[in-house]
């Protein structure tokens, strides 16, 4: 996997020379990790021989808080998780909390949750290329180009649920209120924009050579040593195995609408970041579909019980998330509040593979294969 | 410095030299404080442009004082050595980095015959003084007591002594063709057409080379914000590292003019000598700032190379072609072969330079096969 020979990440020591590796630390503030994450570097030379990934700075106690907390109230904190793409954490929350209690959906809410996670899969992978443009250096062009785009739908989730990153808008049995009366016209004009912006970077990055060169090849990963790993999402689908839950174990409307799955040919970062570029498309174009299909009817199950209160029960929920599987593992034993609540979160499972895959690369490259997780780190320490 | 000057205080000081020498050396840094100021307000307005951002608009008229506000914010600030810095190297590596370019500033015209001192041997004194830059930087980097600015003195250090090679030799070029080493003999010799018309090639290379010296993208390595925050100067506070910044600014200003006038005839083309020194100040003002915003524009987009596509970039491609137009100069000009065959050869050699990189951009079937597919997938559901 390396570009050097294997002898050359070992000790040079010859001639009365003696030489130690160097540690460098990486973060928890650092401009390329992302947020709170640190990693220790051992490196030889410009080399990496070993990594070491500490995390935990952004510890909220996020399960601990929801069970004791009402199943309605503890909803708050589940977009605190992956905080990019925060609906789509809410809808893995809800999914769960109506599985342990047998609540329907109507199809209505469904298809509302379908398009506003689709916009906020749009939001996050926009901020994955803004920042991974800008971890391979491109002066933060690439972020405000991204950032446009975020602007647009942040807006957009603003008017429907009246909150830009924290919606708290979906609820257990449908969504909180229905929506805006011109929401189809705006959506369709920021799905304009959207296109837009996603040639716009697709032109500043991938047509460009220097990125194309900074990414080509760099740290392949195979199908069988990504699933090894426990990586999902994106980073397992550029090593070319199409496996996406939305298809997989079609949960909600995900069946009704057509997509395809997008997947990588080697499982290099540029393969990981051109599969998140194509998964943009087809959220837009799930989005479109769910446009022209949405019912009408009730907005919220209406035979919703006041107090929800759930007897023994356990259920374990898995969505598609941004970053990958979101899974939610959720125990109930009576009372208003759940007896355990797990979260499987994909960005800190993907986030073990990184120790591996920075081996033998260069520092500037340790850097771009951390962003090309993409991983997020309220996610990651809950 | 006898003779009739144009500016109107050539000879007023009746053979006194030296008061002569001093005054123009305080016009020069005066003009070089303010230039400094303004480039560092003007690139975050060019880069603000390129962004979609307002860039500074606060401090005076569209933001135009920015510069002198952070410049005395920086002066009161406190001036910070770290316990484990080398003490004499720290302190005197600001210095030593922008020593080197006062020098410079002291050979380059700015008009006719009007500069500190007209040296005879300007081409050759103003390399070697831009080369001495790196003696500081290396200092700040193995004084500084730290990982990263280690990393940066020395990424800088192996950058700036490779690309040093292919900068003179495109010099030489332009030298050979031109017969003297005098910057203003060169200038005149400009009056009909810019020699960058004659030399392609030696133009495209110094302008590669340029930005690897000053530590511009693509060649920002040495100071990488996104992976070793800042490189060198990473453990500088205050008057220290403003003298880092103004380091930066000036030799940018330096080599603009340098180039300006080795390449595109400064103030000589065109009219230069017939319309009087307001015209050719006037000329090297306009031409250093065209310079300068393409420095700027070129870093806003493009990303960072990693330091071994760095390396064999120098080594295998402006190295081989820096000496192919040596040679081709050779040739032409021993056999006394017409001038037009300058223009052809070296065009064809800037125009292989070019398509080559070009090439290499296009080249991958994979990316366009990629982005082409993803885009026909979205495409089908608008």
């Amino acid at each position: 996997m390396s570009i050097w020979p294997e002898e050359r990440l070992s000790h040079a020591d010859t001639e009365g020379f003696h030489t130690v590796d160097m540690t460098i630390n990486v973060g928890p503030q650092h401009p390329a990790t992302h947020g709170v994450f640190r990693m220790v570097l051992t490196v030889d030379g410009e080399l990496v021989t070993a990594c070491e990934p500490y995390i935990g700075y952004l510890h909220r106690g996020l399960e601990k808080l929801s069970e004791i907390n009402d199943y309605r109230q503890a909803m708050a904190f589940w977009d605190r998780t992956d905080y990019l793409a925060g609906l789509l954490c809410e809808q893995a929350y809800c999914m769960a909390v109506e599985k342990l209690a047998d609540i329907e959906v109507p199809e209505r809410a469904e298809y509302i949750r379908v398009m506003l996670s689709e916009l906020s899969r749009i939001n996050s992978h926009f901020m994955f290329l803004g920042a991974f443009g800008a971890d391979v250096g491109s002066f933060g062009t690439s972020f405000t180009y991204a950032w446009r785009e975020r602007e647009r739908i942040y807006d957009l989730l603003e008017e429907v649920a009246g909150d830009r990153m924290f919606p708290t808008y979906y609820r257990p049995g449908g969504v909180a209120m229905d929506l805006p009366e011109n929401f189809e016209k705006r959506c369709r004009e920021v799905l304009g924009h959207i296109f837009q912006g996603i040639d716009d970077l697709d032109g500043l990055l991938t047509g460009n050579e220097i990125f194309v060169e900074r990414c080509r090849a760099l740290s392949p990963l195979t199908t069988e040593r990504a699933i090894n790993l426990g990586v999902t999402g994106p980073v397992l689908r550029s090593t070319g195995l199409a496996w996406d839950l939305r298809k997989a174990e079609p949960y909600s409307i995900y069946p009704q609408v057509k997509f395809d799955i997008p997947v990588g040919l080697r499982g290099d970062v540029f393969d990981r970041y051109m599969v998140r570029l194509a998964e943009m498309y087809q959220s837009a174009r799930i989005v479109e579909q769910c446009l022209e299909q949405i019912p009408g009817g009730h907005f919220l199950n209406p035979k919703l019980p006041r107090n929800l209160r759930i007897d023994d029960a356990e259920a374990y929920v898995r969505i598609e998330g941004t970053k990958g599987e979101y899974g939610v593992h959720a125990v109930a034993k009576g009372g208003n509040r759940p007896y355990r609540m797990k979260l499987r979160s994909p960005s800190f499972c993907n986030l073990s593979a990184l120790s591996e895959m920075v081996v033998g690369h260069y520092v500037a490259d340790a850097i771009i294969i951390l962003g090309s997780l993409d991983i997020v780190l309220g996610e990651v320490d809950k | 410095m006898n003779g009739a000057s144009p500016l109107p205080f050539g000879d007023v000081f009746f053979g006194w030299s030296w008061l002569d020498a001093i005054i123009r050396i305080v016009i020069v840094v005066l003009i070089m404080t303010v230039v400094v100021v303004y480039l560092t307000y003007g690139e975050r307005k060019v880069v603000a442009r390129i962004q979609q951002r307002l860039g500074p608009n606060r401090v005076g008229p569209w933001g135009l004082l920015q510069g002198f506000a952070d410049a005395i914010k920086l002066l009161i600030k406190e001036d910070i050595r770290p316990r484990a810095a080398d003490r004499w190297v720290f302190e005197f590596a600001p210095f030593l980095t922008f020593i080197p370019v006062l020098m410079v500033l002291a050979a380059l015209p700015f008009a006719r015959d009007w500069g500190v001192r007209n040296v005879t041997l300007g081409l050759l004194f103003v390399n070697a003084a831009l080369g001495l830059n790196i003696v500081g930087i290396m200092m700040a980097g193995l004084g500084s007591g730290n990982k990263y600015a280690l990393l940066g003195g020395v990424r800088a250090a192996a950058q700036m002594i490779s690309y040093e090679i292919p900068l003179v030799i495109s010099i030489i070029c332009v030298a050979m063709v031109a017969g003297t080493l005098d910057l203003n003999a060169i200038a005149i010799l400009q009056e009909d057409r810019p020699f960058l018309l004659l030399q392609p090639l030696a133009f495209v290379i110094f302008f590669t080379a340029m930005l690897s010296e000053l530590h511009r993208a693509p060649f920002d390595i040495p100071v990488a914000e996104s992976e070793i925050v800042g490189g060198y100067f990473v453990e500088y506070s205050g008057i220290r590292w403003s003298m880092f910044q103004l380091t930066e600014y000036a030799s940018l200003w330096a080599f603009s003019i340098f180039g300006s006038v080795v390449f595109l005839g400064g103030w000589e083309f065109p009219m230069g000598s017939d319309w009087g020194w307001g015209w050719q100040l006037f000329l090297t003002f306009v031409k250093s700032l065209a310079w300068i915003i393409a420095v700027m524009w070129v870093r806003t987009t493009v990303p960072r190379l990693r330091i071994d596509q760095l390396m064999s970039f120098c080594w295998k491609v402006l190295l081989p072609m820096s000496l192919v137009q040596l040679l081709m100069n050779g040739f032409i000009l021993v056999y006394d072969w017409p001038q037009e065959l300058l223009t052809l050869t070296s065009g064809i050699g800037a125009a292989a330079l070019v398509g080559f990189i070009l090439y290499r951009t296009a080249r991958h079937p994979s990316v366009a096969h990629l982005v082409g597919a993803y885009k026909r997938a979205g495409a089908q559901a608008q």
